[in-house]
């Protein structure tokens, strides 16, 4: 089983990302973005209640933007937010638009091109898991947690900037 | 200035040792090339021609004497005995080893000192005025905002890879600008509304490059204390939807044009809504807490012009050109605001030698209260002097080489690294600030000549800000060989304009001759006081055109 960074852990991955054009099982699995925003009728009843039941997940793609979901991303048990290249910062806006405005309060993983050495920051903008490339080591990984001790910025975890941390 | 609290110094050593681990990896072939580019360059990382270059951050152009001797100490230790002031107020070291890199941070950060950001599709150091505090027309001190800004942009988690390079400036005098905001990603003109609150006007989607552009105004009025949630709220819109497709459209001024600055300022708007009333709000004890860094010296009681000052200047007219052109006024009586030159002959414009570093360290110990800054025209500043010490000074600095008559003159160029050190550069950027420094070396006619910015570029990246030089200098390759472009009719400051194009651009040999011609254009034309941009506002460009090509000019290439 593939494994993930699952709240500064090693985990197994119990999600499968499945392709738009291939039916759904009732075991934990991810859609594209695009497939829910185009789902009709019967086809859209069948993919709520799967999500109601905690077995969908969704994934934005590059270029969907956080507000494309909005509130609706609250019902998700796991939402993916791809990265196609680590140096593609797009994936930060949405992560802290879905924590801090969408109230999303789930599984947020942050899959694609995910190096080591953006984990600190993933972690500010409220991703809790990271599914690494395969290249990089997860024992490492879990090391990428604690860079900084205290940043300057507000972020997820910490809603006061450095200035009403700072006596 | 501003000093580290325990804070602000466990984050800079922490991000030394961050990078040092990194630099482990990468030796140890564990981060590919591609994956290090990044990480290098938010530490002020260039790989050059010949050498990587190491580009530190003098934030907002702030620098102390025990800053300028570390800074010394590297060139003499790291690097091959000089450094070299950038257009960013920035420092760079053009021959350090790449091993030896996060060595030198950790140095840097024992003064107070990083590189962070200088480089990479970030947040970038932060500008303001090389007067700011000391001059009287200013509303007020700008540094304190460059250092909250400082803070906000250090390692911001969600702006760290942004689609492009991101510059704010901000500027604190109505009238002047000599922090050349309106050419910035952001600029931020502190001003007071009609109830007399503080706050600011902010400009977005200014930018040089390949596309100049004038920013444009954003919001005409923001309250003081909604600085930082403003600028999350402009740089969110700008890492969602600006354009990451092609380096060359992915600066904010793209997205700006793109969208129109009503539909972006709509956006923004709508973005802020959500932010304004958060933490990220400031309170007036942090604003406070900011500006207890940036009080005055313990200045003296003096009477302005005293008399061993008047008479210096009346005694030694080369003491007294000097005044003329570098010296001007402070907002104390009996203070000066004196700037040395590095536009030496011989030497590319900005580069200083460690020994001239440690003694001008010393020169601000003597007669600045410790204190120097670095300016965005590639000199160095020293805010606070006694005009009774003035003379002294002069005497000191010109030992050096470092008193060189002619700020804002001719000579006073700005220039980039160009060809020689940099691996961006379409051609050589240095011989020709030399070639014109040779050529234009009578003080008599570059006093005459008055005010004129000449800038130049290696390249369209303009890093030497061609397109704002009333005299504008763009190195262009044209099947391998280097040529350069001539534009006129740029300025910096309030009225801030892109140069146009003069024609087809010529060998290297022929500038100084071209130069020659478009300065007698001037000098032919000129009214009485007139300076070079105002006249060439008034005759334009068709009378430079004639007199550079004459009827059919064999020797320009299209």
């Amino acid at each position: 089983m593939t494994q993930i960074i699952l709240d500064k852990q090693i985990a197994n991955d119990e999600w499968t990302l499945v392709a738009d054009d291939a039916p759904l099982s009732s075991n934990k699995e991810v859609i594209n973005f695009s497939r829910w925003a185009a789902a009709e009728g019967a086809d859209k009843d069948a993919l709520v209640t799967k999500r109601d039941a905690g077995t969908l997940g969704i994934q934005l793609n590059a270029g969907d933007t956080a507000d494309l979901l909005a509130n609706e991303s609250q019902g998700f048990a796991l939402i993916n937010v791809e990265f196609p290249k680590f140096a593609d910062g797009r994936g930060y806006s949405a992560a802290r638009l879905l924590r801090e405005r969408f109230g999303y309060t789930g599984q947020l993983r942050a899959v694609g091109d995910v190096l080591f050495d953006q984990l600190f920051f993933m972690m500010r903008c409220g991703f809790n898991a990271m599914a690494m490339r395969a290249d990089q080591d997860l024992d490492l990984a879990v090391k990428g947690f604690e860079t900084f001790s205290a940043p300057y910025q507000a972020d997820v975890n910490d809603t006061r900037p450095l200035f009403r941390r700072r006596s | 200035m501003y000093v580290y609290d325990d804070f602000d110094q466990r984050i800079i050593n922490e991000r030394v040792a961050q990078f040092q681990d990194q630099m482990n990896r990468y030796l140890d072939g564990k981060i590919p090339e591609e994956e290090f580019l990044p990480l290098r360059l938010q530490n002020g990382i260039y790989v050059q021609r010949y050498a990587p270059m190491l580009r530190i951050a003098v934030p907002y152009g702030m620098l102390n004497s025990q800053q300028l001797r570390k800074m010394a100490e590297i060139a003499r230790d790291y690097d091959r005995g000089y450094a070299h002031f950038s257009t960013r107020q920035n420092l760079q070291y053009n021959w350090p080893k790449l091993e030896e890199c996060p060595e030198i941070l950790g140095k840097l950060a024992e003064v107070q000192m990083h590189a962070v950001q200088t480089s990479g599709n970030c947040i970038r150091n932060t500008t303001t005025d090389e007067y700011a505090g000391v001059i009287a027309e200013e509303l007020v001190d700008p540094r304190p905002y460059c250092e909250i800004i400082r803070q906000w942009s250090t390692f911001h988690p969600e702006f760290a890879f942004l689609p492009r390079k991101f510059k704010i400036a901000v500027n604190s005098v109505e009238g002047a600008d000599r922090a050349a905001t309106r050419m910035h990603d952001v600029g931020i003109q502190i001003i007071r509304n009609d109830a007399g609150e503080l706050g600011y006007r902010v400009y977005a989607g200014g930018g040089l490059g390949r596309t100049p552009i004038l920013s444009s105004v954003v919001r005409e009025f923001l309250p003081e204390e909604d600085l930082l949630t403003y600028l999350d709220a402009i740089i969110r819109v700008y890492n969602q939807f600006g354009r990451r497709d092609n380096k060359y459209k992915a600066r904010i001024k793209i997205l700006v044009k793109a969208l129109g600055v009503e539909r972006f300022s709509e956006l923004v708007e709508a973005e802020w809504e959500h932010l304004k009333d958060g933490d990220g709000k400031l309170p007036s004890e942090e604003l406070e807490r900011i500006k207890s860094h940036f009080t005055e010296p313990d200045y003296l009681a003096l009477e302005a012009d005293p008399s061993t000052y008047t008479d210096a200047l009346a005694s030694d007219k080369a003491f007294a050109r000097w005044v003329e052109r570098n010296v001007r006024a402070h907002k104390k009586p009996g203070y000066a605001v004196a700037t040395f030159a590095l536009k030496q002959k011989g030497t590319a414009p900005g580069d200083v030698t460690d020994s001239q570093i440690f003694a001008f360290a010393d020169l601000a110990d003597k007669y600045s209260f410790g204190e120097a800054r670095s300016t965005h025209q590639q000199n160095l500043v020293l805010a606070d002097v006694e005009q009774a010490k003035l003379y002294a000074l002069w005497q000191e600095a010109k030992a050096l080489g470092l008193a060189t008559p002619t700020l804002g003159l001719l000579t006073d160029m700005i220039c980039c690294p160009g060809g020689d050190f940099c691996a961006l550069a379409n051609a050589k950027s240095l011989p020709i600030a030399e070639a014109l420094q040779n050529e234009f070396d009578d003080l008599d006619y570059l006093h005459d000549l008055g005010d004129i910015d000449l800038n130049i570029s290696g390249c369209m990246n303009a890093c030497g800000h061609h397109h704002i030089g009333n005299i504008g200098i763009l190195g262009v390759d044209k099947k391998g060989e280097e040529f350069y472009q001539v534009s006129l009719g740029g300025a910096s400051g309030e009225d801030a304009a892109v140069g146009k194009i003069l024609g087809p651009s010529f060998a290297r040999n022929r500038m100084a001759e071209i130069i020659r011609t478009i300065l007698d254009v001037y000098v032919d034309q000129r009214i009485d006081g007139e300076s070079f941009i105002e006249t060439f506002r008034r005759i334009g460009m068709d009378a430079f055109k004639a007199a550079v090509y004459p009827a059919k000019d064999s020797q320009a290439k299209a």
